[in-house]
Order: structure tokens, then sequence, then C-alpha cells
């Protein structure tokens, strides 16, 4: 019963959320003269053979996995009640140091990819900590200067691009870094759909993939179960009250910040080390903020992240097959809308209903022996 | 599982009950397979889609030229914001028949080379890259002398300038963008040696808010024409219209790019400072492009380099205002195309 009702109160506020928001964009396609359920069999359509398909999965499976590490880095902060809107910059900056860095170094296979990475994350850290250092000692808004440093990184990545990092030829279209070379790059996935029977496509499934899954296992396991994870979930929730339990709550900061710079390090890193092997003037931007929808819609916890990963990446996957049935595509950025903002109602009703049930029981169970006279009381709050 | 059954039932009923009113609206679309053999063009766009009233626009009315001409159908499919499924536009492109398919803008170069070759009975087109060293025998290169057209606007621009002091506004510092401004300062010098030519960026390559950012044309252009210069040229898409807003406030003139913004621009007292612009006829090359692939005249694997020889590049004459200098235009012109005159890529 408790672990239904728990499991209830979970999915409740999302499959809600999501009830709500596909309701309202099927109203918006109405009004459109556009025929939602001919959307949605175009959203579930991914082909007609079995290697289009699994294309279409991989494709999702590839967009998804970004927007995880971006949507896990913005939820470490949003645990502790701190807005690291500054993961755009952190990504970017992580990305093109450690591109040059791989394409500088030559190392045997699995510690060349494992300095890429320690590279990507040790690059966020910082970039991250600077916002930790300024909040800290000088009481700045991480939400400004996170912001503000989301223009230096972008600048300072062109600069850097353009300048002692550019490895592309003079005159090319697009300028980019030197080149990864084999033995720093992660191979693909595809091995696992021959194993399961399925068709095997050209498209590569990335095998960041399997980082990013133990990133977000250990990213679990830090937050809930242990004590660093307990004192960061309490600041969030109370900063008065964490710190006044002995909390050191400047030291939170700068350490949740670092961890969240760290993970947003490694956003780029899917693309870099499995597709383009270089960091260039067309490098995917922007996913930082779009981790900020992830992380609101996954409820902060990295198993909803993961399932909001994939749900954005899926409605995203379909904008191509609704332009090619002649379809607004738009509708995708309105149900991606709609789902954000409803899940951002959800979550309050579904916080101020369990808040109110909280103070309900609370209220009960010292006057267990006289509930007659509470009654009115709990009937009041709720009411 | 339970909820995520209940989740889907909920969203079938949902769309069931929406679905009633606008069958005819959403039905009537989509279904475009008109018999089978016929022309069937995809276009996937570069970022902006459609509408954007340049690049974009210009390959649609190139495609859409030559459909009506051979008859047929075009698909066109614009990315998402941050164009990172330009891959998928293709391969949705190859996978419902489309053929030719066409990439506009050289960000596609990675993405054709990726599937390309996995679709060999499908040729591919892209607009501003060079393919001839890539090895992809399906893939054609759709390219253009911006140099050259820029270089009939720096002559223009030196011709017309009373303060001999013009200038050159690029929206991202890129190569291809240098291109224009190593043309247009070749072609000021080559007519009136000596000239002072301002150059300035809006952002530097990676960062390509400069494409899109009309303030800071705005500032760039004004310091310009505060500094001395009468004629600015811009290479920079929508920032252009900055451009000629500090064009209009100095009492300067300004030149513009792409397509024929005098009669694109639609507002007249922006329209009254676009002395003249430098043409890239993406859509004359698209439509030839196509009609040669009719035709079956499309090897694959080479570049087709659209100069001022074939008019690809050129300076638009709307408003007449550079009809007094036509003569040394054409002079400058025949010694390009004859050769005499090479003009840089780079500056």
């Amino acid at each position: 019963m408790s672990v239904l009702s728990r499991w209830g109160a979970v999915l409740l506020a999302p499959a809600m959320a999501l009830l709500i928001a596909l309701a309202i964009s099927g109203l918006v396609m109405g009004a459109l003269g556009v025929n939602p359920f001919r959307v949605l069999t175009v959203m579930v359509d991914f082909g007609d053979t079995p290697s289009q398909q699994v294309t279409q999965i991989v494709a999702v499976l590839n967009r998804a996995l970004p927007l995880f590490l971006a949507g896990l880095a913005v939820a470490i902060g949003f645990r502790m009640g701190l807005f690291n809107i500054g993961v755009e910059g952190q990504y970017r900056m992580a990305t093109i140091i450690a591109a040059t860095v791989g394409a500088a170094v030559v190392l045997p296979g699995p510690l060349h990819v494992a300095l890429i990475i320690a590279v990507a994350m040790v690059v966020g850290a910082l970039w991250a900590g600077i916002v930790a250092v300024l909040k800290v000692t000088r009481g700045v808004s991480e939400v400004i200067s996170s912001i503000m440093l989301n223009t230096i990184a972008l600048g300072l990545a062109s600069y850097l691009l353009t300048g002692p990092f550019r490895g592309s030829p003079e005159g090319a279209s697009i300028v980019a870094t030197a080149e990864i070379p084999e033995s720093g790059r992660i191979g693909g996935l595809n091995g696992v759909f021959d194993v399961l029977g399925l068709a095997n496509p050209p498209r590569q499934l990335y095998g960041f993939l399997l980082v990013a899954v133990v990133v977000g296992v250990l990213v679990w396991v830090l937050l809930q179960r242990t004590r660093f994870g307990f004192d960061l979930r309490a600041t969030g929730l109370s900063p008065s009250a964490a710190s006044a339990s002995g909390v050191d709550a400047r030291g939170m900061v700068v350490k949740t910040m670092l961890l969240s710079g760290a993970v947003a390090g490694l956003i780029g890193l899917p693309d870099l080390l499995g597709r383009t092997y270089e960091y260039n003037s067309d490098f995917t931007s922007g996913l930082g903020f779009l981790g900020i929808a992830v992380a609101l819609l996954g409820r902060n916890s990295p198993a909803g992240i993961a399932l909001a990963a994939v749900l954005y990446a899926f409605l995203d996957r379909a904008s191509v097959p609704l332009q090619a049935a002649q379809l607004p595509s738009s509708v995708v950025t309105i149900i991606q809308g709609t789902i954000v903002l409803a899940v951002v109602v959800a979550n309050e009703i579904a916080r101020r209903l369990s808040r109110r049930a909280a103070e309900r029981a609370s209220r009960q169970a010292p006057s267990a022996p006289a509930p007659q006279a509470q009654q009115p009381a709990a009937q009041e709050v709720t009411s | 599982m339970k909820a995520a059954a209940l989740l889907l039932a909920g969203s079938l009923a949902l769309a069931a009950c929406a679905s009633d009113e606008p069958e005819a609206g959403g039905g009537s679309a989509g279904t475009s397979a008109e018999g089978g053999g016929e022309l069937q063009v995809g276009i996937a766009y570069d970022t902006g889609g459609r509408g954007d009233k340049s690049f974009n626009d210009s390959a649609y009315a190139g495609a859409s030229a030559a459909v009506e001409e051979l008859g047929g159908t075009v698909t066109d499919l614009t990315p998402n914001a941050d164009a990172s499924n330009r891959v998928d536009l293709l391969t949705q492109l190859a996978d419902d028949g489309s053929n030719p398919v066409i990439g506009v803008g050289f960000a596609f170069a990675d993405a054709i080379a990726e599937v390309a070759p996995q679709y060999p009975e499908t040729t591919f087109a892209i607009v501003d890259s060079s393919v001839a060293d890539a090895g992809l025998d399906n893939v054609t290169g759709l390219l253009f002398a911006a140099n050259e057209g820029s270089f009939l606007g720096g002559v223009a621009a030196a011709l017309k300038s009373q303060t001999n002091h013009i200038g050159f506004v690029g929206g991202v510092e890129s190569p291809l963008i240098q291109e224009f401004e190593a043309g247009y300062v070749a072609g000021a010098q080559a007519a009136k040696p000596g000239i002072q030519v301002d150059v300035q960026y809006i952002s530097p390559a990676g960062d390509f808010s400069g494409f899109s950012d009309p303030a800071k044309g705005y500032t760039l252009a004004q310091g310009m024409y505060q500094g001395g210069a009468d004629i600015v040229y811009h290479a920079a898409g929508a920032s252009g219209q900055g451009v000629f807003r500090a064009a209009a406030e100095a009492g300067g003139q300004a030149i513009g790019v792409d397509s024929d913004q005098y009669e694109t621009i639609g507002d007249p007292a922006l329209q009254a400072v676009i002395m003249t612009s430098v043409l890239k006829r993406v859509d004359n090359a698209i439509q030839q492009f196509i009609t040669d692939y009719s035709e079956g005249n499309v090897t694959g694997g080479e570049d087709r380099v659209a100069d001022l020889e074939s008019e690809g590049v050129g300076l638009s004459t709307s408003g007449g205002k550079i009809d007094d200098i036509s003569a040394q235009l054409d002079t400058f012109e025949q010694q390009i195309v004859g050769g005499e005159i090479e003009v840089p890529t780079t500056p």
C-alpha cells in the first residue's frame, strides 16, 4: 500500500502533466486546423523497414544522451536550491578544451578516452566554480553570474577556436579544432542490435551511453545514499534548518557547483567522441538551456531525467517526419513547451497537496487520544 | 506499466475526440504521390528555414521554378532550433524517395558525407561547399564565386564614393564571408587605388549571432559613416537591416547582398539607400542543377562554380543608381571573365 501510494504520488504529477499538455496541444492543433490524430500517428511511426526503425531509435537515444547529461547537471544545482543557468557555457568551454587536449596527445585507447573525459569534467567544474566563488565570497547571485559567464564562454570559445586551437586548414568553411585520433574515440554500440536480433543500420548508437548510465547511477547514489547528498538536499529544502544543524552552507555551494559543472562538462562528449571528433563552429549549441527544461520535466531525479530526455528526444525526432507529411513541425515545440509548463504547475500542486497531507498528519499524530477535538482544524486547512 | 498504458489510452482517446472537426483541413495535405517516375526534389534548409527572405527562399524559388517547368514535387524540410538533426533531414528525404536531395548551406557538409554513401542511388547536392576532394561520387557541390560579385560591388562603391572612403560589415568572421571582403577590397582598390576601406565583423567564427544582430550591424555601420565613409557593403544576413538603417540616418548609401535587397526590403526609407546588391543566384544554380539532373547530365563528385561568366553572381540594377557607371562595371566584368583580373579569395 505504502509503496503503491509512493510510486503513485511520484508518477501522478508527470502523468497528469503529460495528459494536460497533450490536451492543450490537441486543442491548439485543432484551432490551427491540424488533425491531432494524424500528428500522433506520424510521431509514433518510425519507418517501414526494420533498418529505418532502428535508425530512428538510435536517433532518439543519441539526442537524449546530451539532454540527459544537461538535465542532470542542472538538477544537481536545483536539488540544493541553486539555479545553474551556466551549464551552456560550462559545456562549451569543457568541450573545446577537451577536444584540443584529446587531439594533442597520443595515449593507449582507454586512457586516452579517460583523459578527455577527465579534462572535460575539470574544465566544466572550474568554470562553474567561478560562479560558486563569486556567490560565497561576494554574495553574487548564481543566476546573474552564470548567465554572464555563458556569454564570456561563448566569446572565449570562439576566440580559442579561431586562434590558438584552430586545427582546420585556412579557408575551410567550417572552422574546427584538430581531429581526435582513433584511440581517443568511443565506438558505437550497434553490436547490441545484432545480439538482440534487430537490424543493424549504419547510424551508430553512441558508446557514451554507457558512461552516461554510470554517471546517472553515481549521481543518484551520491544524492540519495551519502552524507553529502543528504546535506545537499537538506540545504535545498531549508537552508536555515540545514545550517542550524551544522551543514557548512558555503562549502556546500562550492561543492555543488563543482559537481554540477563537472557533469555539465560531459554534455558535449557524446557528439565529440562518437561522431564529430572535433569541436567546430557548427557544434550543437543550446543544450545547456534545454537541460533546464529536462530537469524540470524529470523532477530532478536521475531516473526521471532519463525519461524526460528520451521524451524530449522523441518529440524532437518527430519534427522531421511531420514536415515530410506536410504537417507543421511547430506542434513539437508547442507540445514540449506545454509539457514543461504543465509539469511545473503539476509539481506545485503535488507539493501543496503533500504538504497539506503532512500538516494534517502532524496535527493529528500528537492528538491521537482526542481526535474529535482536532477535526475542525484539519478541515480548515484543507478547505 | 499501468500508468503508461493509462497514459497511452488517454492520449489516444484525447486525440480521437479532437480529431472530429478538422478532418478536412488536415487530411488533404501530405499525400503527394502523383504517379511514379515524376521528379521529386528534396530540399533540406539551413537554420531559419523557408521565409528568411534570403538564402533558403532563394533555394526554394529555384527548386519550384525547376519543378514548374519539368513537373513533379518539392519536399522541403527545416532543421530544429539547434540544427542537430541535419542527418535526420537528409535521411528522411532519401528514405521518402526524393531525388535529387539538396542540402542548403555548407553546414550540411558532414551530414551529407555521412548520408550520401548510404544511398548510392540518390543524387545529392550541397550549396556552398566543395565536394571535389570528398570522394563522394553521388554528391555535387554548388559553389559561388562570391569574391567576383563582391569585386564589382567594390568597384561600384569606389566609383560612387564622394569621400574616397567606404566600408564593409561582415556577419561572422568565417572563411566564407572573408571571401566577400577580399573581393570587395580588391575591387575598390582596382577602381580607385588608395581608397580607404573600413572592415569590421559582427561576431567571430563559431558565434553565428552575427547574421542575426541588426543592432550590432547598425552600431558598426554608424561608426563607419561617422568616420567619413559614405558607402557600406554588408555581407551579414539579417544584420544588414541595421546597416541600412545606419545609412538612412547618416544620409549615406549601402550595398545589399545575396538577393536583390532593393526589391525585398519592403521599407521605402531603407530602399532609398540601397545602391545595388551583390547577387548570389542560389535559385539559378539549383534550378540548373535540377534541370541537368532530369536530363541525366549530373556526373557527381564534382563542383559547379557559379561565377560572373555563368551569371551566377553579379550586381543588381533595380533603382537605377549604378546605371551611370555601368560601362566601367562592364569593363571590369569582362576583365574578370577574360582572366585578366584574378580576384583574391582571402583578405
